[in-house]
């Protein structure tokens, strides 16, 4: 804390003199202050980006550069342990999140952009209700529904499917994707929809053809969130798929972990190709990502 | 006819409602009947045995060691993840230069998009005593009486795994945070600036006051994210060693799975859900009470 008033004065010391005189700290502390802030930031760059870099690292070593200079460098670029990892599960994963993922992305946001326009623009008999059911539903944790969730899905005879998975993520999601998206849409202007109807167009028609296409900004960002969750779902992605075949990352790469063991290398690896896409994703579509996220907490 | 007409707007919000009936409301409400039965995966029929099962909650050491660790988990992370991510959004905010801001929120927040699993392994390679970096640091520093088997004894297993925890989280709510800094009108921080107010006080009679809503909703968010937790431990240490990184979420899934007793753990459940129900009840009686203050 001291750190960030002293630097506060340094500024402030560039201001007219009079007002600042009464807080004016000694030169010494003023620079240390400021030194001792970058200091802590730098060092939370490293404890952040170090591990994450120590992981890429790792998946091109050899076990022994793994053990022996853990610091450094790889010796080669060994693009093998990617296609051990690969072999090993990690592209079956991949390839299983990539399905139960975008499957529940477009049922998710197609589910929660009907309902919003509908809660926004259509008369609905106990409208209110549905508001408090979607509010309540924002509250209410997977862990809880676990032990019914399960007789239920074998019931329905989807346990042990991507359905499972597609389903659960769609339904625990939608309150979330719904006020959000909602939230955008009570910004639009009413006229657009007046026109449309003058137009002839039904409300459906005026839904797929008009507000769909206006409202492309927060569906983009409900669904690299809704992608976000999906992608590293873990409780119902543990519990309700035992299939190895049909098993998401975040589930697979803790299995293959118990079967590789001390192949470290080759672990790195599968770490790196489940970590990367969505530190991709995020750093290109960075602003949608933060702009959903604000926008969906702040309302 | 008319009736029929006033009912045809609900097919708006039905596929919502009945995915959310279906597969969030029912099966809580199953869950509070569940937990008064004995019952498990392969028995034909559940027998009703009343509140047996939390009175096995009340009398079952490990329970209570659960709850105390997600208490702890919960604590800690408000320390990290309020009190740490509000500071240093606001150095973010109040000292870095625009430019170089941008990319340190970008790096700050890249643990929050990977997923937990995957952090949660890499952090017990981290922590792994024979090619972890942390012994390594440590004996390199020649403090290698401060080296652990940090998952692999009672002593640090929780605390390595909430360590993890907060590595993965600051970056998201300082973000938070930054945005709702960013709401706050510039002039204020002018005005106090003219009235010789340093950086310290302007934080505490500006920043604090102004950003109260967001501090609120991060409160809740993060206590009941505590009570929840499941995924890390279930990848660093599955609640071990001897039970003592046990929270409500693994030893519920313990109990429903491996020992197969899931009228108790439809209890711990209940436990769960009456836990996050209050701390959503005390959001919006916080929220209530201060809009009459104002």
């Amino acid at each position: 804390m001291m750190t960030v008033s002293a630097n506060a004065n340094a500024r402030a010391g560039a201001v007219p003199a009079a007002t600042t005189r009464k807080v004016a700290a000694p030169r010494w502390l003023r620079s240390l202050g400021s030194v001792l802030v970058w200091v802590g930031l730098g060092a939370l760059v490293l404890a952040v980006l170090y591990p994450l870099l120590w992981m890429v690292f790792s998946s091109f070593k050899d076990n022994r550069e793994v053990f022996d200079s853990p610091w450094g460098l790889p010796g080669e670029l060994r693009w093998g342990n990617f296609a051990k990892a690969g072999n090993a599960g990690v592209v079956r994963y991949f390839t299983n999140s990539v399905i139960v993922t975008s499957a529940s992305i477009l049922t998710t946001v197609l589910v929660s952009a009907w309902a919003a326009y509908g809660l926004v623009r259509q008369k609905i008999v106990g409208g209110g209700i549905v508001l408090g059911l979607l509010l309540g539903g924002l509250m209410l944790a997977p862990t809880v529904a676990l032990i019914p969730l399960f007789g239920l899905l074998q019931n329905l005879r989807i346990f042990d499917t991507y359905w499972a998975l597609i389903v659960l993520y769609t339904a625990f999601r939608i309150p979330f994707t719904t006020f959000l998206i909602r939230a955008y849409m009570i910004d639009l202007s009413p006229e657009v929809d007046e026109a449309a109807k003058l137009d002839g167009c039904t409300a459906a028609q005026t839904f797929w053809r008009i507000i769909l296409p206006m409202c492309r900004p927060i569906l983009v960002s409900a669904a690299l969130l809704q992608a976000l969750f999906a992608w590293n779902e873990f409780v119902f992605a543990l519990v309700f798929v035992s299939n190895g075949d049909l098993k998401t990352l975040p589930v697979g790469l803790m299995d293959m972990q118990s079967r590789l063991l001390t192949d470290w290398p080759v672990q790195f690896a599968g770490l790196t190709m489940a970590a990367l896409p969505m530190i991709v994703l995020f750093l290109i579509g960075q602003r949608q990502f933060l702009q959903g996220l604000t926008d969906g907490i702040g309302k | 006819m008319r009736v029929l007409n006033r009912w045809r707007s609900w097919v708006w919000v039905l596929p919502a409602l009945a995915l959310l009936l279906v597969f969030v409301y029912y099966p809580i409400v199953e869950n509070l009947r569940l937990s008064l039965y004995s019952w498990n995966a392969f028995s034909a029929r559940p027998v009703f045995v009343g509140l047996d099962n939390y009175r096995t909650a009340v009398e079952d050491p490990i329970f209570w060691r659960a709850l105390r660790n997600n208490t702890v988990f919960a604590v800690t992370s408000l320390v990290f993840q309020v009190g740490f991510s509000l500071v240093l959004a606001a150095v973010l905010e109040e000292f870095v230069h625009q430019r170089l801001r941008g990319i340190l929120r970008t790096v700050y927040f890249i643990p929050a998009v990977i997923s937990i699993t995957v952090a949660g392994i890499l952090f017990s390679f981290l922590y792994n005593p024979q090619i972890g970096l942390l012994n390594r640091a440590l004996g390199a520093l020649g403090l290698e009486s401060w080296q652990h088997s940090w998952l692999g004894e009672p002593g640090t297993a929780m605390w390595s795994i909430i360590a993890m925890s907060q590595w993965q989280s600051i970056g998201y709510t300082a973000i938070l945070f930054v945005v709702a800094i960013q709401r706050v009108p510039r002039e204020f921080y002018e005005a106090a600036r003219i009235d010789g107010a340093g950086r310290i006080r302007s934080f505490f009679s500006i920043t604090v006051p102004m950003v109260r809503e967001m501090t609120t909703l991060i409160t809740i968010l993060t206590i009941s994210g505590a009570f929840l937790v499941f995924n890390e431990v279930m990848v660093m240490t599955a609640g071990g060693p001897s039970n003592s990184s046990q929270v409500l979420g693994t030893w519920l899934y313990r109990n429903a799975f491996l020992n197969d007793d899931m009228g108790y753990a439809a209890a711990i459940a209940t436990v769960i859900f009456v836990i996050t129900l209050l701390i959503g009840a005390s959001q919006i009686y916080v929220s209530r009470r201060r809009r009459i203050e104002w």
